[in-house]
């Protein structure tokens, strides 16, 4: 689907958990969103310029409204947060690559989310669900304490829960959760924090599973241009002939393999 | 109507560009833009071999603008060559080719393999950026350098050069005329303000590089000031940028001394500010009954 900027609508918005924001939006940007991509929203404030990058948490079936989980941090997204049914909102996508959910077929699925990461976790299930050709389904879900989305993961797949002060779940990261409850798997889907990230991409090296990462950096046009929003890679790139690739464009997602974090 | 401008013999249907480094080659705006409606895309500075640039974060937003510290990451002048202008020939528009280097043989390198390419109509060099430690602004910061980079370009350039100018000098003019001096046939105006953003909850600085290139309209009310100055400093045309985000924005470089104008940091803001602009500045010519754009070039005195 061409990138377009678009005028969308508020539909519903609602606190999901503490500072962690759910919103739908009524656009037709939704009608060629795949999972794992995302849309850059603008702010009505003329001081704030750059478009901020979220991912797509899901997709209504009849591919008429995208809905966003973000989580507030700064006068972007706390702009955002105002926002009631009805208002408008500034949007440019849908952009990126988005989840490879051909690499699920036949194999037994782990999809892990760590904390704002675990959005594009739902719509990715749901196609995968559908599609109908994963082995098994997997959701581990990373949280520091507060749930959220969990309970959407499960109509999908089977949850998994770590939180860092144990009050739901496994005590600790989702590897803990993994390793706790003896789960295995041939391909991971993934995205969270960093750190996470990288232990990810080393236990799938250890274990001989591919794993597909879905990475951010701060980015300003979300088109491919400005070249803000570089990862380094372990190849020279076919794009940009140095080892950097354009997370905003030829990511966010990437086999884990393929990239140096 | 009339919106053509010339500028160093090279005819623009009309006085918008893009700014180098904020457009790509134009490929991944023409999901946007018409390309073809444009006065000129000025490409992203290339190199004569590819160049890695900056660790991230490379960009912070500020109050009304935006730092970036890219540095001068390219695929290197061979690949630019070979699909970038290959991609522009499919367009009606003027190419103006962003240079940089590290030494003047690198800069040198660059402008002979463009010379045969027939689709470039401009040299841009930019002696300006101010995030890579060496070479770029070591030419641009003191006016003996900028004389002699710029008349060893010029003894090898096929296509007219233009001198991309720097902001963080202490005397525009005396830069200006030191291009002009040296042979340069045009000077383009400013490139980024060397500034600084620090996250105060983390206590490290907002960019890998420390220091990035401010841009975005909180530049706007110097850079007019700058080409202002350098118009009333030197006879060759100017291009002015700096903040532009409409029609507005650019007569107000038009109407200080700039023959063409470029959009940079706002294309990401809205990726139609160059196509709206041109619209903009024909609204603007008919409502007030200007016969031709080039009457408004310097006319505030």
């Amino acid at each position: 689907m061409i990138k377009t900027k678009v005028i969308g609508r508020v539909f519903r918005q609602d606190e999901i958990a503490d500072q962690i924001y759910d919103m739908w939006i009524e656009t037709e940007l939704a009608q060629g969103a795949r999972p794992g991509q995302f849309v850059c929203v603008y702010t009505k404030n003329a001081a704030a310029l750059l478009p901020r990058p979220i991912s797509i948490c899901e997709v209504n079936e009849e591919k008429t409204m995208l809905r966003l989980v973000y989580r507030t941090v700064g006068t972007g997204t706390n702009e955002f947060a105002t926002y009631h049914a009805g208002a408008e909102i500034s949007l440019l996508g849908p952009l990126g690559n988005g989840f490879p959910v051909e690499k699920a077929a036949g194999k037994r699925v782990f999809l892990i989310g760590g904390g704002i990461g675990i959005p594009p976790m739902l719509q990715l299930s749901k196609e995968i669900k559908k599609a109908g050709q994963a082995y098994c389904e997997l959701s581990v879900l990373g949280y520091r304490n507060e749930l959220f989305l969990n309970t959407d993961l499960e109509k999908y797949s089977q949850v998994y829960v770590a939180t860092e002060d144990g009050s739901a779940g496994t005590k600790g990261t989702v590897l803990d959760a993994i390793k706790e409850k003896g789960l295995s798997g041939d391909v991971i889907f993934a995205c969270g924090p960093m750190p996470m990230l990288r232990a990810i991409k080393e236990y799938a090296a250890a274990n001989n599973m591919e794993a597909y990462i879905s990475l951010e950096e701060h980015m300003a046009c979300g088109v491919g241009a400005c070249l803000g929003c570089v990862c380094k890679t372990k190849n020279v790139d076919a794009h940009s002939h140095v080892h950097n690739s354009r997370i905003c464009t030829d990511g966010p997602v990437y086999n884990a393999e393929e990239v140096e974090i | 109507m009339n919106t053509k401008v010339t500028i160093a013999g090279v005819e623009f249907k009309n006085p918008v560009m893009t700014a180098s480094g904020t457009f790509g080659s134009g490929m991944e705006y023409s999901d946007f833009v018409d390309l073809n409606k444009l006065g000129a895309v000025v490409t992203k500075g290339v190199a004569n071999v590819p160049w890695p640039g900056n660790p991230t974060p490379r960009v912070a937003e500020t109050y009304g603008g935006m730092l970036n510290a890219i540095g001068l990451q390219n695929p290197g002048i061979d690949v630019f060559v070979e699909r970038d202008l290959a991609f522009l020939k499919n367009y009606d528009t003027k190419v103006i080719v962003n240079v940089c280097g590290k030494s003047v043989e690198d800069y040198i390198e660059v402008v002979e393999k463009l010379g045969d390419q027939d689709n470039v109509a401009m040299l841009e060099i930019n002696v300006s950026c101010p995030n890579v430690k060496e070479g770029a602004i070591a030419f641009g910061q003191k006016a003996d350098a900028l004389m002699h980079i710029t008349s060893e370009i010029k003894k090898k350039a096929k296509q007219p050069v233009i001198m991309k100018l720097s902001p963080n000098v202490t005397d525009i003019t005396e830069m200006a005329k030191a291009a002009e001096a040296a042979g340069a046939d045009a000077i383009s105006l400013i490139n980024t303000i060397t500034g600084m953003k620090i996250d105060i909850n983390r206590r490290k600085f907002a960019l890998a590089n420390k220091t990035g290139g401010l841009s975005g309209p909180a530049i706007k009310p110097v850079a007019v000031r700058m080409v202002y100055q350098a118009a009333n400093a030197v006879k060759i045309p100017i291009i002015g940028m700096g903040g532009i985000a409409n029609a507005e924005d650019a007569l107000e470089f038009i109407m200080a001394g700039a023959t063409a104008v470029s959009i940079g940091a706002m294309n990401f803001v809205n990726p139609y500010t160059t196509v709206e602009t041109i619209e903009g500045i024909e609204a603007f010519m008919k409502k007030n009954q200007v016969e031709d754009i080039n009457s408004l070039i310097g006319c505030v005195k």
